[in-house]
């Protein structure tokens, strides 16, 4: 009876070993006899006591942590560098909310998903905040169970040609074929937008984007098309990414923005209004490098925004100082456009649509006060 | 009259030419193929060089330097995110505990490999339970001076090993236990493992994965939500250990019935059967199609990318997104990487296992 019991035991050794393998490094240190890191952190975050807190912000601060989902990496919006640090303006923007509500732009953890999971995700409170480059559409805000925190950047979809085609507008892309990625909205509004006008076309379509791109890059198309933002960030993947422009024809609005479940409009307002801090800490002229100086303004409208006149964070259970956290650690919308997506960036986007109204965009925030 | 008998002499192995004609040239049909063959890999194999070796680009600080006409692959792209491919996201600063977990598995591993290793079953248990722990304690850390990192930030190389390491750790004794549940003369065990198994060959990993990761949720007490790493863990083990079940019983009915009557003869005991006449036999029959379950678990590792975690491949295609190194060979020498990655553990575990065959089939061997 010796070899059985051996086996036995051996089995159970393999079990055990493979269980404590698996095992998240909080439960470990559940068993190890120590309690999880967040759990004490709890009483010194500020606010938590507050009991105006709706049930999204007391998990999040619970956690100690922000989850926000991105996508598993589209230049400009999220995509990590080499260093794994993820950046872009939907990245930004978590940022941005981390910091309002613990003052620390670090406090978030991104969660890369899929364009399919990503509305299961955020339903199932996976993650707390959908910042991942989402079209506002009245289906999604109305049958998914979710609201939209606003407009982070005005999208839509263009064409790209190359600058030997002589093609200055869309018009003129009559009987041409066009590549683009199939099962998308891409396909459904480039149907409409030459069926509406009565134009002839052919479509070319590719599963990836990749293969799209380098299809048009090798002439079997007259044009290329998806949204504007990822036009250039394709472009960039061309051998002469020059030799083409993007006809300044834009064929469909994509509103892209923040998602956060339905029924805790405390957290909605958390995430609309730190996006309006953010549109109205450009307006003012409030960057990360002046916000000291700024501290000290008469401007009654910068002393409101910072916190000095006023209960403006308490209202929705942050600190005072909510928006001198946001632009400390990320800037402005300004700051944030130019540095991610900006003409001295790879990508080089125009502001365009995305200039505040004052510049001749529609970025217009309704104002804290 | 014997086979050997009708058998010409054996031709002698010349020169050059005429092992040609013996083998590439020996008819019409031969010489089709053989000049089809070449045709194909003339076509293929001198592109495929150009662009990872000749034409490559293998030194430069920033995509300017993959930009222009005729080059091929962008190795600098590799180079800069080499440590997000191996790593993921792991903190720069704690990355020396990765290291040591792959160099504590690679120096347990290499005495295995060799027969005359002293030891084995040291090693064995070392690598099956000593280990993992070590490797758990190392890569999670929460213990003093081990800060946690969270499995949220582990990626690359490094998640790659570890779901494909314990799929493999766990779904081999799973495996054996199902298969023999599925042959239990019990019949409660023998339809519990039949159930198992059916349940789990019968839906894709994908949705294992899926629902796993983000229907769990749903259903559990808001709270109780246990690591997303870990839940892919456990869907990916319990996926295979069906598969390995069924590798297994085919094994085990290869062994013929004889066996098991001169075992129970001899006064063996059912477990005594099976661990010392029955599995020693059965699992010797079905190496090549456990390691081929290995390789498969191995490769669809990459299946962790539709839940947000990013394995070898994910890793990959997520630095393509960063416009600092965006470049048009970018997605080519990106995918070039991540196969040459996956070929060698692949590679290599095929080799282990027809090194194990030949080993332990010395004696019946032709």
């Amino acid at each position: 009876m010796r070899n059985p019991v051996a086996a036995l035991l051996l089995g159970i050794l393999i079990g055990v070993g493979g269980l404590y393998f698996v095992l998240p490094y909080d439960a470990a240190a559940v068993l190890a006899g120590r309690g999880t890191a967040p759990a004490t952190a709890v009483e010194t975050e500020p606010g938590a006591e507050r009991t105006g807190a709706g049930e999204t912000l007391r998990r999040v601060m619970r956690r100690g942590f922000l989850q926000c989902g991105v996508s598993q990496g589209l230049a400009g919006f999220s995509s990590p560098d080499e260093r794994g640090r993820w950046s872009g303006i939907d990245v930004d923007y978590c940022r941005a909310i981390a910091a309002a509500i613990f003052g620390d732009g670090e406090k978030v953890r991104f969660r890369p998903l899929s364009a399919k999971d990503r509305f299961t995700a955020l339903q199932s409170g996976e993650v707390d905040i959908l910042s991942r480059n989402t079209t506002w559409t009245m289906s999604r805000d109305t049958q998914l169970g979710f609201d939209f925190a606003g407009v982070i950047y005005y999208d839509g979809q263009a064409f790209m040609v190359r600058k030997s085609s002589g093609i200055t507008k869309a018009e003129q892309l009559a009987g041409a074929t066009i590549c683009t990625q199939t099962g998308t909205t891409t396909e459904l509004n480039l149907a409409d937008y030459f069926r509406g006008r009565g134009l002839d076309y052919r479509v070319l379509s590719f599963e990836k984007n990749d293969e799209a791109i380098s299809a048009y890059d090798q002439g079997r198309c007259d044009g290329y098309t998806t949204d504007a933002s990822g036009l250039y960030a394709e472009r960039l993947k061309m051998q002469h990414p020059a030799d083409n422009i993007v006809l300044p024809e834009i064929i469909s609005k994509e509103p892209l923005g923040p998602v956060i479940r339905q029924g805790d409009p405390q957290w909605a307002d958390i995430a609309r209004w730190t996006l309006s801090a953010l549109l109205n800490a450009e307006e003012l002229g409030i960057t990360s490098e002046n916000i000291e100086e700024m501290r000290e303004s008469e401007n009654p409208l910068v002393r409101r925004l910072l916190g000095a006149e006023g209960s403006y964070g308490a209202s929705v259970g942050l600190r005072p100082d909510w928006v001198i956290d946001i632009v400390r650690a990320v800037g402005n919308y300004g700051e944030i456009f130019e540095r991610n997506v900006g003409v001295d960036t790879p990508l080089g986007i125009e502001r365009g649509l995305n200039a505040l109204w004052t510049d001749g965009g529609v970025m217009y925030a309704p104002p804290i006060r | 009259m014997s086979a050997i008998d009708m058998m010409g002499p054996p031709q002698k192995s010349g020169s050059v030419l005429g092992w040609l004609r013996r083998n590439l040239f020996s008819s019409i049909g031969n010489t089709v193929l053989t000049l089809v063959a070449a045709y194909l890999l003339w076509l293929t194999v001198p592109p495929l060089l150009n662009f990872a070796i000749f034409d490559a680009v293998w030194t430069g600080e920033t995509r300017e330097a993959c930009l222009g006409e005729g080059k091929g692959a962008c190795w600098p792209l590799v180079w800069a995110n080499f440590g997000q491919f191996i790593y993921g996201r792991y903190p720069e600063s704690e990355i020396w505990r990765v290291n040591i977990v792959f160099a504590l598995g690679f120096i347990a591993l290499v005495p295995m490999l060799i027969p005359s290793a002293p030891a084995k079953r040291f090693n064995v248990i070392f690598l099956l339970v000593v280990y993992p722990l070590i490797a758990l304690v190392l890569l999670a850390g929460d213990r003093p001076g081990l800060p946690p990192v969270p499995t949220s930030e582990w990626g690359g190389l490094l998640v790659t090993l570890v779901v494909a390491v314990t799929g493999i750790v766990v779904s081999l004794p799973l495996g054996i236990v199902l298969a023999l549940g599925r042959r239990s003369s019990m019949p409660a065990i023998r339809m519990l493992s039949i159930i198992f198994i059916e349940f789990w060959r019968g839906v894709p990993l994908v949705t294992v994965l899926f629902m796993a990761s983000v229907m769990l949720p749903l259903f559990l007490p808001e709270g109780l939500s246990p690591d997303n790493l870990l839940r892919c863990l456990v869907g990916v083990a319990l996926f295979s250990s069906a598969y390995m079940a069924e590798v297994v019983r085919g094994g085990l009915q290869a062994i013929p019935a004889g066996q098991y009557e001169a075992a129970r003869a001899a006064g063996l005991s059912y477990w005594q059967t099976m661990g010392l006449v029955v599995l020693p036999q059965a699992l010797r029959h079905v190496i090549p199609g456990i390691v081929n379950t290995f390789i498969g678990l191995f490769k669809d590792t990459t299946l962790v990318l539709i839940v947000g975690i990013f394995d070898v491949l994910g890793q990959v295609r997520a630095q393509l997104s960063d416009p600092t190194w965006t470049v048009p060979q970018g997605a080519l020498t990106g995918y070039l990487f991540a196969g040459i990655v996956f070929w060698i553990f692949c590679f290599g575990m095929s080799q282990y296992s027809s090194f194990m065959e030949r080993r332990l089939n010395a004696g019946r061997g032709r």
